[in-house]
């Protein structure tokens, strides 16, 4: 039979599946052979990784420039410590709450922002964040300027020290695989192809039938949520969350638009690397203080200047692998897969 | 009641000072299509420049305002052609990551240089005189801020409708491609433009400088302020961002005068307010 066809694997697309599945494994298997001190470095990268990969779909496909994430970050934090500590709930369901809760919450902030377009609702977002925090900071409930404690009595029923750090990093784990299913299935689906559409031309997109409002506020619904299950798992790890804490744009914004920026945004890969180099720099450089804060602006910096795809970007150019394949190739049908 | 009259004069007056935070963000924006995230932080640099000139090394201020308005206009002409050039075209991404990037560069360098204590600029005898009228007294220093901030408006209204250079600038900012058909160097434009705005940041800084304490980390909350009273009065209007520094000013007053910890807040909600029920702004909407 001759004709052509389109598919989006390619041949090592077979092993990639079946690796995946392996790394997951062996992430779920983590508190086996890891300490506690690694357990939290893992779930704080997992939470990372989550924000980041949402930060990507928001700005790298939507076209979503928000930087008044830790809006969302902060309200399901301290939804966590209403919902599992003062008032008991079960553990879980008060994490996914508390990702319903940040959407909720994001439904009337989006109809206020999506007013303003592009470099605009940046700022804008950060406005709403400002007032989030200000507004959590008057009230009495939740602790007013010092913040929460997490109640001891309530975190021991979660299992001792070591048991929890397990069960925080399995949730975790869980957000960041939620996230990156989401996007990955979100963009492969009729939704990215209007995404990557208006990524690539707006007014063109709209023209063709595209809802461009409407594609935005879906994607920053989904993302206020994961912000909103990140904040929740984070912060119960602390057990301790301030209003500065919870709503910090250095912390939950502008780390994660360092993140993404360095891994290359619009490539959901992008945001894998891009944690794993920013928590290795962390590691290395925080001692500095304000030194190694200059730095990563400098590097992002430059790294928009003269690497604008990022890390993977630049992978992708020379080799076109993808972990996640997005794109599409023409295959002549009876010959197989190329 | 005298006293809800005295801050709601207060919050008028500041409104000139936060109508000085706009224009220059307004005036970028409206040339380059930039919203430059580093703004507040430009405009804290200024004041820690004039700390550095009046306290550190004991110049007097007159001189200090000589050294540092061409140092903030210099600092932008070079920002400008140097790096944000660069990032400047169909995609609103890289000025924003870029300028984003400045921000944290330049509060992380003035928290190494200057530490992150408390600073404020002592402009003796005129900070504590008032003006009494009837019930009301106004600070001749707050009076004096409010001049100055109108004077620089007026200044920038003359220089964009009576001169070369506005009329470049102007050109430029309705289409910089025709703009450059017609032999206007734009990149310079872009660099000019950047020069004045920061100038204004300049003259904002100092006057901002004595009027409250402030520390490296100050930038975002001027940003914010400036950003609202851009919005409030209408995206690239000239004399909207008067208007609009009052409003938010009187806003906060009138917050603060009900409990001083929602201040900040009130303007805000504010801001959010008229967004939601005026888009284009107080004075916006004849386009």
């Amino acid at each position: 039979m001759s004709g052509y066809s389109i598919t989006r694997i390619s041949r090592y697309h077979y092993a990639v599946g079946p690796a995946l599945l392996l790394v997951l494994a062996a992430l779920i298997a983590l508190p086996g052979f890891a300490d506690k001190a690694t357990l939290r470095l893992a779930t704080e990268m997992a939470g990372y990784m989550a924000l980041a990969i949402m930060w990507n779909l928001l700005a790298g496909y939507a076209g979503v420039m928000s930087i008044g994430q830790q809006a969302f970050v902060g309200a399901g934090g301290y939804a966590i410590f209403m919902l599992a500590g003062s008032a008991g709930l079960p553990l879980i369901p008060s994490v996914v709450a508390a990702g319903v809760i940040a959407a909720a919450l994001a439904i009337p902030v989006g109809y206020i922002l999506f007013r303003l377009n592009g470099a605009y609702f940046a700022i804008g977002s950060w406005v709403i964040a400002e007032i989030f925090l200000l507004i959590t900071a008057q009230s009495d409930r939740l602790g007013a300027g010092s913040g929460l404690s997490f109640p001891t009595a309530v975190a021991k029923t979660f299992g001792k020290s070591d048991e929890r750090a397990a069960l925080f990093w399995w949730i975790a784990l869980a957000v960041a695989v939620v996230a990156i299913a989401t996007a990955y299935l979100w963009l492969r689906s009729s939704r990215g192809l209007a995404l990557t559409a208006m990524r690539d031309d707006e007014s063109a997109a709209a023209g063709l039938g595209v809802d461009v409002v409407r594609n935005k506020f879906a994607v920053f619904l989904l993302a206020a949520a994961i912000a909103g299950m990140v904040g929740a798992v984070l912060f119960l790890g602390k057990l301790r969350i301030s209003p500065t804490s919870a709503y910090d744009i250095n912390e939950w914004t502008a780390s994660i638009i360092f993140i993404v920026v360095i891994g290359g945004i619009g490539r959901l890969e992008g945001a894998i690397i891009g944690t794993l180099v920013f928590f290795g720099l962390r590691s290395y450089l925080a001692d500095f203080g304000s030194y190694y804060l200059m730095a990563l602006g400098v590097i992002a910096i430059v790294m928009m200047l003269k690497m604008p795809k990022g890390l993977w970007g630049f992978v992708y150019d020379r080799t076109g692998i993808e972990i996640f394949p997005m794109r599409r190739n023409i295959v002549r049908s009876g010959e197989g897969r190329p | 009641m005298t006293e809800l009259i005295n801050s709601l004069a207060q919050g008028v007056l500041i409104g000139g000072l936060y109508a000085l935070f706009a224009a220059g963000l307004s005036l970028v924006f409206g040339i380059m299509r930039v919203v430059n995230l580093a703004h507040g932080d430009l405009i804290v640099t200024g004041s820690f420049m004039t700390f550095a000139t009046v306290s550190m090394l004991g110049l007097p201020l007159w001189l200090a305002v000589l050294i540092v308005l061409p140092m903030m206009g210099l600092l932008g002409y070079v920002l400008q052609r140097g790096l944000l050039n660069h990032t400047i075209g169909t995609d609103v991404l890289p000025p924003l990551l870029v300028t984003f990037g400045i921000s944290i560069i330049l509060q992380n360098g003035l928290l190494q240089i200057f530490t992150a204590d408390n600073r404020k600029l002592d402009f003796g005898a005129i900070e504590v005189m008032s003006l009494q009228m009837g019930p009301v007294a106004m600070g001749w220093y707050a009076i004096l801020v409010f001049a100055v901030a109108v004077a620089t408006i007026y200044g920038l209204q003359f220089l964009s409708y009576r001169t070369r250079l506005g009329r470049v600038l102007r050109a430029t900012t309705d289409d910089p491609e025709v703009a450059r058909v017609m032999g206007v160097r734009t990149d310079h434009v872009f660099g000019i433009a950047m020069a004045i705005a920061l100038v204004i940041c300049g003259i904002a800084a100092i006057l901002f400088a004595a009027w409250t304490s402030f520390t490296p980390l100050s930038g975002p909350s001027r940003l914010l302020i400036a950003f609202e009273v851009v919005v409030i009065g209408g995206i690239g209007s000239i004399w909207g961002t008067l208007a609009g520094g009052i409003t938010l000013g009187v806003a906060q007053a009138l917050g603060g005068y009900l409990d001083p910890a929602w201040q900040t807040l009130a303007g805000h909600i504010v801001f959010v307010i008229i967004l939601a029920l005026r888009p284009a702004g107080i004075l916006g909407g004849r386009r």
